[in-house]
């Protein structure tokens, strides 16, 4: 069975390279292109039947296909970890069906498709970072109908998404939003930026390219490099990019993401990086944490 | 929120000729071969308060909806006398500029309130998103005005963080009125404020409405079947049927003397009480 | 101040056959400011419709009622209410008010339309509540629940409010008790010394005969009967 596999990643096993059809790719392409033209806007794309379920990233398994050639080397992270189911079968489907490199260097990656994280790593000139988007409307929250939505961000009306933060500091005190913190993109369309935690929003101003792709919803957006990315915010509650208070317990790194981990069932808990490829580094830089 | 400075007429010019704020000429919508209001014109006055009656299908509601933009017409003309532009035909004006307007100058009270509030918000959010609509992105003070509003529609400042959903009838359509207000609208469009009230809770939102024109300077156009209701809230009136105006004139006038032969039948088919 | 010109009035009845009622015609009038000028004639001989004629609330078939220079029978809804905020007072026999509106509020209601500050405007309310004997624990509620002198009391209060030029009272005196009664008749005449025009029915004819400087009988308006 093991063999057979090995097999089929060398093969292709009949299927066109990285599984998409050359004219589904195109398609993909020229939303891909208006997205880039257009930043922060939602183009919609005739989003086809992967084999997985949707939720386990449709959207941004298209949108890498179309994006990969055979040079470029991936990388899939899920909740900042390469090791995690998601991001392992996505990298090892891509494996087979393009026969590309894969890796978990966030340097070394050309293309990186990513569930709700940002790498800490900054992302250089050259590199696609593909975003799986569950719900792309940031609007949704307040606003059922998509004729309305639609027609809001035609002509720029965007008191509803302070509403949300209104809604957010009336009954926590504080803009209690913590993750798809929406932001407004190059002063024109508001967007979501998938469910990453808002930690990450500063890091959307970036030298690599970002596509999001949402495959239920059938929706591409894209924020192009050296983009302006302004997080929505109220004058006297600003935005703030928070993380727990911390030093990774592996790596002692205080400037990453962080995921609170329980250790026992006494309630011992610590606190490591949600980048595993970040933290990895680090320790092998011998920068040790209180753990090591 | 009431004051309008950027209305305001430089010191040295004399009394400019006094133009109406919404002048209505020729207005017709059909539905098919099926007449929803035809030639309709009238003048409405800076503080005027017109009210329109008809029975059901008589044409008012379209003829509301035309007027406030969510109906197009097959034909006349709406002139609005705009702040910064003077009059301007409401119907040639691009959609991003009308529903500025909607947001701005206009406000539109529903029959029912859930059609004019967002339900799953509270009612200070309720009341603040026309502010940040306009572009207000300070927190304490569009709580602040938000509060302010909840007072003057007589909610209690507690009630700011509760939701629509947990209010009566009667709050619900004093907040769609404060959410409609806060921003200091000059034309307000209602379509049967008071319907579906008890008595006693129509005769408190009647009365508040009437300060609230008389404080803001507001104009109104109020479509009812209810006399009582028009005889308390409008200066005038003008009676439809089949989707034309029958009669125009003042309120009192048209309801103690009415000269066409439908409006003295719906006057004298009011049961008294 | 007040000038009535060959008014005529009729009454369409459009439900009932469009039976044409002829009430009145030929009615010529004119009151100069700081008179009184009572109206007489039997019940029914139309003195509530020329008052309500001259007060733009019915509809004059013909002829001009000029009212400071703003003739009512052809003007304006706005020229109407212009005329109705700042210059032309009604006492009508019915208090007619929202329901719940305290009565300081109802009475000094005229005075906040004519634009004066709240502050004044119920000063002025009080003033006048307290002159006819209307107790002030009742100010704070609605007169819709009052007896029917009182209501007629806070009517009058409402109608006095403000100074008109031009007035109009239908029986203010009627089912009041002799010492408002009097009240009302000294407020009649400080209007007319303040130089009101005033028109008015009096059924009590000893309070006619005290402000009324001369008397007209709308019999005389009444219109030929045909033969």
């Amino acid at each position: 069975m093991r063999d057979l596999q090995d097999d089929d990643a060398r093969s292709g096993a009949g299927y066109n390279f990285a599984y998409l059809d050359e004219q589904t790719k195109r398609m993909i392409r020229r939303a891909l292109l208006k997205a880039v033209a257009i930043p922060g806007y939602q183009v919609p794309f005739a989003s086809r039947e992967m084999p997985m379920p949707y939720g386990w990233g449709t959207g941004g398994v298209q949108v890498t296909a179309a994006c990969l050639t055979p040079d470029d080397t991936l990388k899939v992270i899920d909740q900042g970890a390469d090791d995690t189911t998601n991001a392992v079968s996505i990298r090892r489907f891509f494996a087979r069906m393009a026969g590309v490199a894969t890796t978990e260097r966030t340097t070394e990656a050309t293309v990186i498709q990513t569930r709700h994280r940002v790498p800490e790593t900054p992302l250089r000139d050259g590199q696609i970072l593909v975003y799986q988007v569950p719900i792309p409307e940031p609007l949704r929250f307040l606003e059922p109908r998509e004729t309305e939505t639609r027609r809001m961000h035609a002509l720029e009306e965007y008191g509803l998404m302070h509403v949300k933060l209104y809604e957010d500091i009336a009954r926590h005190g504080h803009i209690a939003t913590s993750y798809a913190y929406p932001v407004k993109v190059e002063g024109r369309y508001v967007m979501d930026p998938s469910p990453i935690p808002k930690f990450d929003n500063p890091k959307l101003e970036t030298a690599a390219l970002q596509l999001f792709g949402a495959g239920r919803e059938q929706r591409i957006y894209a924020i192009p490099p050296h983009t302006r990315v302004v997080s929505l915010d109220f004058e006297d509650h600003p935005f703030e990019a928070t993380k727990a208070d911390a030093a990774c317990a592996l790596c002692g790194a205080t400037d990453s993401y962080l995921d609170e981990v329980v250790t026992d069932d006494t309630g011992g808990r610590m606190f490591v990086c949600s980048d595993t490829d970040y933290c990895a580094t680090r320790r092998e830089a011998s920068e040790t944490g209180d753990s090591a | 929120m009431t004051g309008h400075p950027d209305i305001g007429i430089p010191a040295d010019t004399a009394v400019p000729a006094p133009a109406p704020l919404l002048s209505v000429r020729g207005l017709g919508r059909r539905y098919g071969t099926r007449i929803g209001c035809t030639d309709v014109g009238f003048d409405l006055w800076p503080g005027e308060v017109m009210g329109i009656v008809g029975e059901s299908g008589s044409g008012k509601s379209t003829l509301l909806n035309c007027l406030a933009g969510h109906l197009v017409p097959d034909a006349g003309e709406v002139i609005f006398d705009t702040r910064d532009r003077g009059p301007v035909d409401v119907l040639r004006l691009s959609e991003p500029e009308r529903r500025m307007l909607g947001r701005t100058d206009w406000a539109f009270v529903h029959q029912n309130p859930r059609d004019g509030l967002r339900m799953g918000v509270s009612a200070g959010g309720n009341v603040g998103e026309r502010l940040m609509a306009v572009g207000a992105r300070h927190y304490g003070r569009i709580r602040e005005t938000a509060s302010d509003w909840l007072g003057r529609v007589e909610i209690a400042a507690d009630r700011i963080d509760d939701r629509p959903r947990a209010f009566s009838g009667g709050m619900q359509q004093r907040l769609q009125i404060a959410r409609n207000l806060v921003t200091g609208p000059r034309l307000v469009f209602m379509d049967e404020p008071t319907g579906g009230l008890d008595v006693s809770v129509q005769a408190r939102l009647l009365d508040l409405l009437r300060g609230l024109v008389r404080e803001m300077g507001l104009s109104a156009l109020v479509v009812t079947h209810d006399l009582a209701v028009v005889r308390l809230l409008a200066d005038r009136l003008m009676v439809m049927k089949d989707g034309r105006v029958v009669e125009a004139g003042l309120t009192d006038q048209v309801l103690d003397d009415p000269q066409h032969g439908y409006t003295q039948l719906l006057v004298s088919s009011v049961l008294q009480v | 101040m007040i000038e009535l010109r060959d008014v005529s009035k009729t009454f369409t009845l459009h439900n009932q056959g469009g039976a044409v009622l002829r009430v009145m015609s030929g009615a010529t009038l004119s009151v100069a400011p700081g008179e009184c000028v009572a109206l007489t004639g039997a019940s029914g001989s139309g003195k509530s419709t020329l008052m309500r004629m001259i007060y733009g609330n019915y509809r004059a078939a013909s002829g001009q009622i000029l009212v400071d220079g703003v003739d009512v029978a052809s003007a304006e809804p706005r020229e109407v209410l212009a005329l109705r905020r700042a210059t032309l007072g009604y006492v009508s026999q019915f208090l007619r008010v929202v329901p719940r509106v305290p009565t300081r509020e109802v009475v000094a209601e005229p005075c906040l339309a004519t634009g004066l500050d709240r502050a004044a405007a119920f000063a002025r309310a009080e003033e006048l509540l307290a002159r006819l004997n209307v107790p002030e624990p009742l100010w704070q509620l609605s007169p819709t629940t009052f007896s029917g002198g009182e209501q007629q009391r806070v009517n009058i209060a409402r109608g006095f409010a403000r100074t008109c030029p031009a007035l109009l009272l239908d029986e203010p005196t009627a089912s009041l008790d002799p010492v408002n009664r009097a009240v009302v008749l000294d407020l009649i005449d400080e209007a007319k010394a303040s130089g009101a025009a005033i028109i008015g029915i009096f059924h009590d004819a000893e309070a006619r005969a005290r402000v009324a400087d001369r008397e007209v009988d709308v019999t005389a308006f009444a219109p030929a009967r045909a033969a």
